[in-house]
């Protein structure tokens, strides 16, 4: 009864010549449902990256009502030639380079192993990947309760195993302890996420490769290199992208494990960031030193993006 | 809903005013807090206004709360702000200029200890421009285990290393000769150490740890008052020596594990009875002194020592009303019930540090605690801390450097005054003052 | 040659895996024990040397997580009489009265209001922009993708810089509405590459067969396509959730007391002396365990969720 002529028509028109007929509406409709999110993404990422851009070249502070003034690429000239800067620069990369090392060593050792498919190796599998879940802010600020000389269970530990005793070393007061402190709590914490992404390449590797190469006896050592490795390597890849991106922005973990000390010797870019904009309140100064950290970690994830997609070509 | 039957709540409680306000207080978190919120009760009880407080922990208090004025936030209509952020206070228009409200209300800053207003009200520094009222006098002292002291074999053992008896040092050196003294000692079956210090990175405390050793040895900001010319007085011989002495202070006499801390981690040390002496803030001592297990006849109180010259380091603050507050006319009124000399009387009594003559002037004010006599020595010779606009910026250079030299033993003493002096340099000349 | 495939593993090696492996998670899952434990310590027994494992639990760290106490006198404790209820019989055996409650409830509420709004909002909008690009010829498509992703490489320092000064002059600052939006923002890009891998799986039979069956564009959206991504959204909100719930560095800089939610507030309980550790525990176990619980609810949709879609299983 609610049948009208089009309906009909439309119901017996083929898919594709259907979906010509409601064309505009469908382009409308794809409009109406895209406009919010690229309304909301403007709003809060676009239009502020472009004041970003425009004040990184004032002298504006955001605490004070003085006029604010033009002053070129002074701010990128002082951020470059800063020596405490690049020293944040390595903090970072030493950061970034031991955690990766570690997670990377330790996550795919794992997933090589739950790959053995033992049983209720899925159980164990959720149960290892709880720490990576958890507020990485309340985590750290747990962790200094651990890393406490004397009462710290972490302390009490390795002295239980190496005879030390737990009050003779500081993890997060000794400056050559310290950078540890953090890799060893963002390796804690993120090791997970690298087992999960390396057991997902594992778990891709079809059976018949393996038994190809059984027939060919070729050894297990031999298979490991000339199949595992290279079949799970885009993966691996994947997630070390994901952990180089989190960890060069990696802020909220640090900055309650150490505040960035002792003296500056764990004081990440990004700590560094926000001490400059949050707390000496030099916006523009701090807008260009946001603008390089941008640029930096866009550049280098699209040339990592090009090396990931050779790989996966091969 | 809610706000309706909170009206009806306190409209029963205060028929006779015609509005009553719910405040906001913010402050430190931190034991005269807590005396604040006692004596705020009287305050209710008369205006009908209700208090709220938000008290910050120490380590995020100026972060916090530097944030929430430089956002225009409206959390507090009062606020107890740190004696440094006076100058960016005035300057940016976050606190409300006091002078009228303090005419018209006949409320006189001679009333006050002349050193609490120059350091808590006063901005450009000295001049009658009153942005706060001086809310919490404070200096930073020390405190020591007197029952240590007096035993007859530490003593003996004290003379027979030392040749003097063992009593309140007079000066640094004595100080950290003590301090080494105690240090490793065995007393009751435990291993104690000498003394616990400021060490903090985050936000101010070994700026203000390590200036109780400088400001005695000599250091100074300029070579003279309200210039900007830091050469050969913030990097001067003494100051050097000031910054090596603290350093030293730091290595032989601190307990293990104490790289960053502050004003709860020195109390921590001193009440879990690790320490024989402990810097801290005036603020505590009431506290300290009531303490059922270090206090009372354990514990006895001296001003900062002195060296060549006797300084403490300024703490404390003024209350000030927040410029972005809806409820000024409420703020003001609570600041007119708290400047009363009977309500500064009281606040005293509680454990807060009054700055008002009608306490301090009192002639029994000196005997009314082990530490009040203490106190006024302090307030004498009290030094603070940049007070600039960019006083958040010059501080965190500081913190920097000093914790890198002190701490993280980079460098050395003159190298960390020296750089000091570039970043200092940068920022004035940032601000245009150089 | 064993009975046993050449890409199964013998039973010995499986037991030298899942001994290498639960070992490993025996000793990961270590301090997530001791958070909660340390939650029913006394404060005494969770500073102790050696570190306590066997203690007598008590709810004191829950007490002082959601009080404030005041100390008081011998004398005034005499003059109250006998402790009304357990939690005031604990908080006297140190000299000293309940004050009133702590800000923990009313953080863990703004955790609770902002975490939902946003996760509500970002999966919302999610669907649509999903959907648009699953089955649209969206101009600039690939390019939009991309840059929705590549907000995420901003630090969040970074990005806060010019959110702080436009929220100041929108009078967003420490406002729920305000971490609302912000946090929808981010979660987009989490949201519409998640929820477009989820649409891509349903195939467009199904729509045409409705659409065919006179159903619009947006009928069949509603009527086929949501039923058929119910899993996918579902996963898709715990995982903005949890970012919402997690968040450090735009709470701690934006808000400071209405809209702040509990990680910036977790650091900074503390006690007589020091942090109360376990009044710290305390809050942190109330906020880690609905993670915890979600994670395991989670446990098939969790790689897909934590490479943006990139990896399906």
């Amino acid at each position: 009864m609610t049948d009208t002529v089009i309906d009909r028509a439309a119901r017996a028109t083929p898919p594709s010549v259907a979906r010509r007929v409601r064309g505009v509406s469908d382009r409308m409709l794809a409009w109406i449902f895209v406009a919010p999110t690229i309304f909301l993404l403007l709003s809060i990422n676009i239009f502020p990256l472009i004041w970003t851009i425009n004040l990184s070249f004032t002298n504006y502070k955001a605490n004070r009502n003085r006029p604010v003034e033009y002053i070129g690429f002074e701010n990128y000239h002082r951020i470059l030639t800063d020596k405490d800067v690049w020293l944040t620069m390595q903090a970072t990369a030493h950061f970034l380079f031991w955690t990766i090392f570690f997670q990377v060593l330790i996550g795919f050792a794992l997933a090589w192993l739950i790959n053995r498919k033992f049983k209720g190796n899925d159980l164990w599998t959720t149960l290892i990947v709880l720490p990576m879940m958890l507020s990485p802010a309340v985590v750290g600020n747990f962790w200094t309760f651990l890393y406490q000389p004397q009462i710290g269970l972490f302390n009490y530990v390795v002295s239980f195993f190496t005879g030390a005793d737990p009050s003779s070393f500081s993890m997060i007061g000794q400056v050559n302890l310290a950078p540890w402190a953090i890799v060893i709590v963002d390796t804690w914490m993120w090791t997970p996420f690298i087992m999960l992404i390396c057991l997902a390449g594992l778990r891709s590797i079809p059976d018949y490769i393996y038994e190809a190469a059984e027939v060919d006896r070729a050894s297990k050592w031999r298979q490991f290199w000339t199949i595992t490795i290279p079949m799970a390597l885009p993966f691996l890849m994947l997630a070390v992208l994901f952990r180089g991106i989190e960890n060069f922005k990696m802020f909220d973990l640090v900055v309650l494990l150490t505040g960035g000390g002792p003296g500056s010797t764990t004081e990440l870019t990004s700590i560094n960031l926000k001490r400059e904009a949050f707390e000496k309140w030099r916006t523009g100064y701090a807008s260009a030193y946001a603008i390089i950290l941008f640029v930096t970690v866009f550049g280098l994830a699209s040339i990592y993006v090009k090396a990931l997609n050779k790989v996966k070509e091969r | 809903m809610k706000s309706t039957l909170l009206w009806a709540a306190t409209a029963l409680t205060a028929a006779a005013h015609a509005q009553a306000e719910d405040l906001t207080l913010c402050w430190a978190a931190w034991d005269p807090a807590n005396a604040l919120v006692e004596l705020s009760k009287d305050y209710e009880a008369q205006s009908g206004n209700t208090m709220h407080f938000e008290f910050v922990p120490w380590p995020n208090f100026a972060d916090r709360m530097l944030n929430e004025l430089n956002s225009g936030g409206k959390l507090c209509d009062l606020l107890i702000g740190d004696s440094q952020w006076i100058g960016g206070g005035a300057e940016n228009g976050h606190y409300v200029k006091l002078n009228d409200f303090f005419d018209k209300e006949g409320i006189s800053m001679d009333d006050f200890a002349p050193a609490t207003v120059y350091a808590y009200s006063t901005w450009p520094k000295g001049t009658p421009n009153y942005y706060a009222l001086p809310a919490m006098g404070d200096a930073l002292g020390w405190f020591y285990r007197k029952d240590w002291f007096a035993r007859p074999d530490i003593q003996e053992a004290f003379q027979a290393e030392y040749g003097r008896p063992l009593e309140e040092p007079k000066t640094q050196d004595e100080l950290m000769e003590i301090a080494k003294f105690f240090q490793g000692r065995e007393i009751d079956g435990q291993t104690r150490y000498g003394v616990s210090i400021f060490t903090e990175r985050g936000s101010e405390g070994i700026t203000m740890g390590a200036t109780s050793a400088l400001y005695p040895f000599g250091f100074k900001y300029t070579t003279e008052p309200g210039s900007y010319e830091m050469e050969g007085a913030v990097n001067s011989p003494d100051a050097v020596k000031g910054l090596e002495f603290y350093k030293a202070l730091y290595e032989c006499c601190t307990p293990p594990g104490y790289t960053d801390a502050y004003m709860e981690q020195t109390l921590d040390a001193f009440k879990s009875g690790q320490v024989a002496m402990a810097m801290n803030w005036f603020a505590f001592f009431p506290g300290l002194y009531a303490d059922p297990n270090i206090g009372g006849e354990h514990i006895d109180f001296f001003v900062n020592p002195k060296e060549k010259v006797e300084a403490s380091v300024l703490g404390g603050q003024g209350i000030s009303v927040v410029a972005y507050s809806d409820k000024q006319d409420a703020a003001l009124d609570y600041i007119k019930w708290f400047a009363q000399p009977d309500v500064q009387k009281k606040w005293w009594s509680l454990g807060g540090y009054s700055c008002h003559n009608a306490v301090l002037n009192d002639p029994s004010f000196p005997e009314s605690t082990p530490f009040a006599a203490d106190f006024l020595v302090a307030m004498n010779g009290v030094q603070d801390f940049w007070q600039e606009p960019a006083y958040a910026e010059l501080l965190l250079a500081m913190q920097k450097r000093l914790h890198d030299y002190v701490v993280a033993d980079q460098g050395t003493a003159q190298e960390a005054l020296d750089q000091l002096i570039g970043d200092w340099t940068e920022t004035f000349q940032d601000e245009g003052k150089m | 040659m064993s009975g046993y495939s050449v890409t199964e593993a013998s039973p010995r090696q499986k037991t030298i895996a899942a001994v290498l492996v639960m070992t490993y998670t025996l000793i990961t899952l270590m301090p997530l024990v001791w958070i909660i434990a340390t939650g029913f310590k006394t404060p005494a027994d969770a500073i102790s040397y050696p570190p306590k494992v066997i203690f007598e639990p008590t709810l004191e760290g829950y007490v002082n997580l959601f009080t404030t106490r005041t100390r008081v006198t011998q004398e005034q404790l005499q003059a109250m009489g006998p402790p009304q209820t357990w939690y005031d019989a604990i908080v006297r055996q140190y000299d000293m009265v309940i004050a009133g409650p702590s800000r923990y409830g009313e953080r863990f509420l703004n955790s609770v209001i902002i975490g939902f709004g946003s996760t509500f909002l970002s999966v919302f909008l999610g669907t649509l922009a999903a959907y648009a690009f699953s089955r649209f010829k969206v101009p600039l498509k690939d390019d939009l993708l991309f840059f929705i992703l590549s907000t995420r490489m901003m630090p969040p320092i970074a990005v806060a810089i010019p959110i702080f000064l436009m929220y100041r002059t929108l009078g967003l600052s420490d406002t729920h509405l305000g971490m609302i939006l912000l946090y929808t923002a981010v979660n987009l890009s989490l949201s519409v590459w998640l929820l477009k891998g989820f649409i891509d799986e349903i195939p467009r039979e199904y729509e045409e067969a409705a659409l065919i069956d006179g159903y619009t564009r947006f009928q069949a959206f509603v009527k086929v396509v949501l039923p058929q991504a119910s899993t996918g959204i579902a996963a898709t909100a715990v995982f903005c959730l949890i970012f919402a719930w997690n968040e450090y560095a735009f709470a701690v800089l934006l808000t400071s007391g209405t809209a702040q939610t509990a990680p910036p507030f977790i650091p900074t309980i503390i006690g007589v002396g020091g942090q109360d550790w376990p009044a710290v525990a305390a809050g942190a176990t109330l906020f880690l365990l609905p993670v915890m619980v979600f994670t395991i609810l989670l446990r098939k949709h969790l790689l897909r969720g934590i490479t943006f879609g990139a990896v399906r299983k």
